[in-house]
């Protein structure tokens, strides 16, 4: 059992799944020489040597493009997308050639690859390094989406998805990057597709992913101590697959969903998980979905009104509280 | 129902006229290659033809991208490719497809969408695959496989195999941003690719040299990436056909990237939407002197191919053809159960449990 930073967990996950299969590379713009602009693979180079560890232009759609190619014909590329943001300028990859190549070829073409990203607010970086955008990536057919929130799960569901004979597109919170959690030692492995229950409760179920877990949390804590509210905490986890069981298990237990969602509202991953719980458990509500989510709006780069527009633990447990007691 | 040929296997060296080799056959490309190479590009100008005429009677749906005219390129290159190695190609890939083998029946069939079609109807036209031909894939969104026959160049240069990855793309592509990411990459890491581009002089409708800074949209740009200026005849198979071994020898032997630029003409439309009005008189006739098939038959005779050996193979592939049309109108259409497969690995498409 050792303590490690989210940041750390990354490499160690990289490592793992390096160490595991010769076919695994990783490239990406300064990941290799200097460890990453997050400092989050540092040490890849020195251990794996230059052949497997390759420093990149900066040229979005060569990275993409070249680790799908590379998937295509046998190789387990992971490829770094520095800022989620920069998702913008390679989308035909993510959105036109990945998932649909298998799919176009009536299954001939393979494309098991990782694409790792920076993603999100906390930095006061503004609009365009800031960005939430898992929900660009959810919406499209063929793709696997991730997005952990603790070191633990970085580790586990980094294996799953290098692993995986699917695209996945993993996001990295940025904020969470120095974050510590306990990690056992030897190999982890997680399963994709898998919410997890972070915190038992019993008057509402709260789904949250990536740095909105651990606020969420608090403020389950807080709705605890301070008003008697005992909230379930979901770690979504991964969006798709998507473990919808998981969550309708617990909406049947506690009748209430609160989503909390750093993505802007429009369309966010939010959405189409009230809409399935509107769909299929309806009857098990006793009271709204309600969305707890970044305005639709693109992100303020001040420390003050980016602190504003993130949900924040105030507004999820006043929030909560409010709808509960109505 | 056509027969499969593998470029790679020793069926090339065999001389399928049955005559004995005359002399004067023996320069560097040699009878049996000569005949392959004619034999290719009849294939594509017969198959295309009869797509075309299949379209006139409503029978090929969707759209359709037609290489009548840029023959030479996909044979040329084909010829010279071992097995093994990969082919990546645009919406305009019926020709390539062809050209290393792909039987015409199952790229008539994906035309017309049919349940026989290479991908049962799942991709159409713009998208032909074959991977056991070493196609791996038409890619419609200009510019996207320059970037992946990068990727999988570098396979092959990581795994110490001696395959070598062509992509094939038009002067239009060359003022994409992934084309000059992918080229940079190529040169830097060394990857065994070579990307051949073929100048037909307009991108869609308009005139390559009306948006393009330079002259030569891909020859003039070889100089930025520190490759070799390479502009060739496009319409006549044997210069192809050598530049293309001259390609493929320096790739594998460790010398990275080359960039090819063929200059060719599509006699016909853009699309099968396009009856390219745009293009100035005579221009058509003008390059159809220059039609590659017509070049071929002289060149064949030059080395005393006698002409029925010529017409021989001309009629075997419309026989071919004749075959694969009938095949394709009674074969059925896909079932619908095949929407549902092939989304994710696991052969589903489930996104949630
Ligand atoms: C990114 C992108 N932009 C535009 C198009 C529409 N489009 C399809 S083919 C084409 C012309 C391409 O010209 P060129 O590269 O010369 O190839 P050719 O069709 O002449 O073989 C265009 C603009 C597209 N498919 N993808
Ligand atoms: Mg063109």
């Amino acid at each position: 059992m050792a303590e490690l930073t989210y940041r750390d967990a990354v490499a160690r996950g990289i490592a793992q799944e390096m160490a595991r299969d010769p076919d695994v590379i990783f490239f990406g713009e300064d990941v290799a020489k200097a460890g990453g602009v997050f400092k989050a693979t540092v040490g890849l180079y020195e251990q794996f040597g230059p052949r497997r560890v390759r420093d990149t232009p900066i040229s979005e759609q060569a990275i993409l493009g070249a680790a799908m190619g590379a998937a295509m014909t046998g190789l387990k590329p992971i490829a770094e997308i520095m800022f989620s943001d920069f998702i913008a300028v390679c989308f035909d990859f993510i959105a036109n050639e990945f998932p649909k190549s298998r799919y176009m070829s009536n299954g001939q073409t393979k494309c098991p690859l990782v694409v790792r990203t920076g993603n999100g607010a906390g930095s006061r970086f503004g609009a365009q390094h800031s960005q939430s955008v898992e929900n660009w990536c959810m919406m499209i057919p063929g793709l696997k989406v991730v997005a952990p929130s603790t070191p633990l799960d970085v580790i586990g569901l980094l294996a799953a998805a290098v692993r995986d004979p699917d695209p996945v597109i993993f996001f990295e919170h940025k904020s969470l990057y120095a974050v510590k959690g306990e990690v056992p030692d030897g190999e982890i492995l997680d399963t994709l597709g898998t919410a997890k229950i972070v915190r038992p409760g019993k008057d509402c179920t709260i789904l949250a992913l990536a740095l909105m877990v651990p606020r969420a949390l608090e403020a389950a804590k807080r709705l605890k101590e301070q008003h008697g509210i005992d909230c379930e905490v979901i770690d979504v986890r991964s969006l798709v697959p998507l473990d919808t069981q998981t969550i309708l298990g617990s909406v049947a237990r506690t009748h209430r969903v609160f989503t909390v969602e750093e993505n802007p509202r429009l369309c966010g991953w939010g959405a189409e998980i009230a809409s399935i719980i509107a769909d299929e458990a309806f009857y098990d509500l006793d009271g709204p979905i309600v969305r707890i989510t970044t305005p639709h709006i693109p992100l303020p780069a001040a420390d003050i009104l980016e602190d504003m527009v993130l949900p924040t633990v105030d507004r999820i447990a006043e929030t909560v509280r409010r709808s509960l007691s109505a | 129902m056509a027969k499969t040929r593998d470029r790679g296997t020793a069926q090339t060296a065999g001389n399928p006229s049955g005559l004995p080799s005359l002399p004067g056959l023996n320069d560097d490309i040699g009878e049996a290659k000569r005949l392959e190479l004619y034999r290719s590009q009849v294939e594509i100008r017969q198959a295309e033809q009869r797509a075309y005429d299949l379209f006139l009677q409503n029978l090929v749906k969707g759209t359709s991208h037609l290489s009548l005219g840029q023959e030479a390129i996909a044979a040329g290159f084909a010829v010279a490719m071992k097995k093994g190695d990969l082919t990546f190609c645009t919406y305009r890939g019926h020709a390539h497809t062809l050209a290393r083998g792909v039987p015409i029946e199952k790229v008539l069939g994906e035309l017309m969408q049919r349940d026989n079609g290479l991908m049962r109807g799942k991709g159409g036209s713009m998208h032909l695959t074959s991977e056991e031909h070493g196609v791996m894939g038409s890619y419609a969104i200009i510019g996207a496989h320059l970037p992946i026959a990068c990727g999988a160049a570098l396979t092959a240069q990581y795994k110490g195999q001696d395959f070598v990855s062509v992509c094939f793309f038009g002067d239009g592509t060359t003022n994409i941003g992934a084309f000059h990411e992918a080229l940079n990459f190529a040169v830097i890491w060394k990857l065994p690719v070579i990307f051949v581009c073929e100048n037909n002089l307009y991108m869609e409708y308009t005139p390559i040299h009306e948006v393009t800074a330079v002259h030569n949209p891909a020859g003039d740009r070889a100089s930025a990436y520190g490759l070799e200026k390479i502009v060739i005849d496009g319409n006549d198979a044997d210069v192809v056909y050598r530049e293309a071994q001259k390609a493929f020898a320096k790739a594998r032997a460790g010398g990275g990237p080359s960039l090819i630029e063929c200059l060719t003409y599509r006699h016909s439309g853009h699309s099968r939407a396009d009856p390219a009005k745009y293009r100035p008189e005579g221009e058509l006739e003008r390059w159809k002197e220059k039609d590659p098939i017509k070049v071929y038959r002289e060149r064949l005779k030059q080395f005393g191919i006698r002409q029925n050996v010529i017409d021989d193979i001309d009629k075997d592939v419309l026989r071919v053809v004749d075959e694969a049309t009938e095949a394709c109108k009674a074969a059925p259409n896909p079932p619908t159960d095949i929407i549902f497969t092939d989304v994710y690995a696991d052969g589903g498409w489930a996104w949630r449990n």
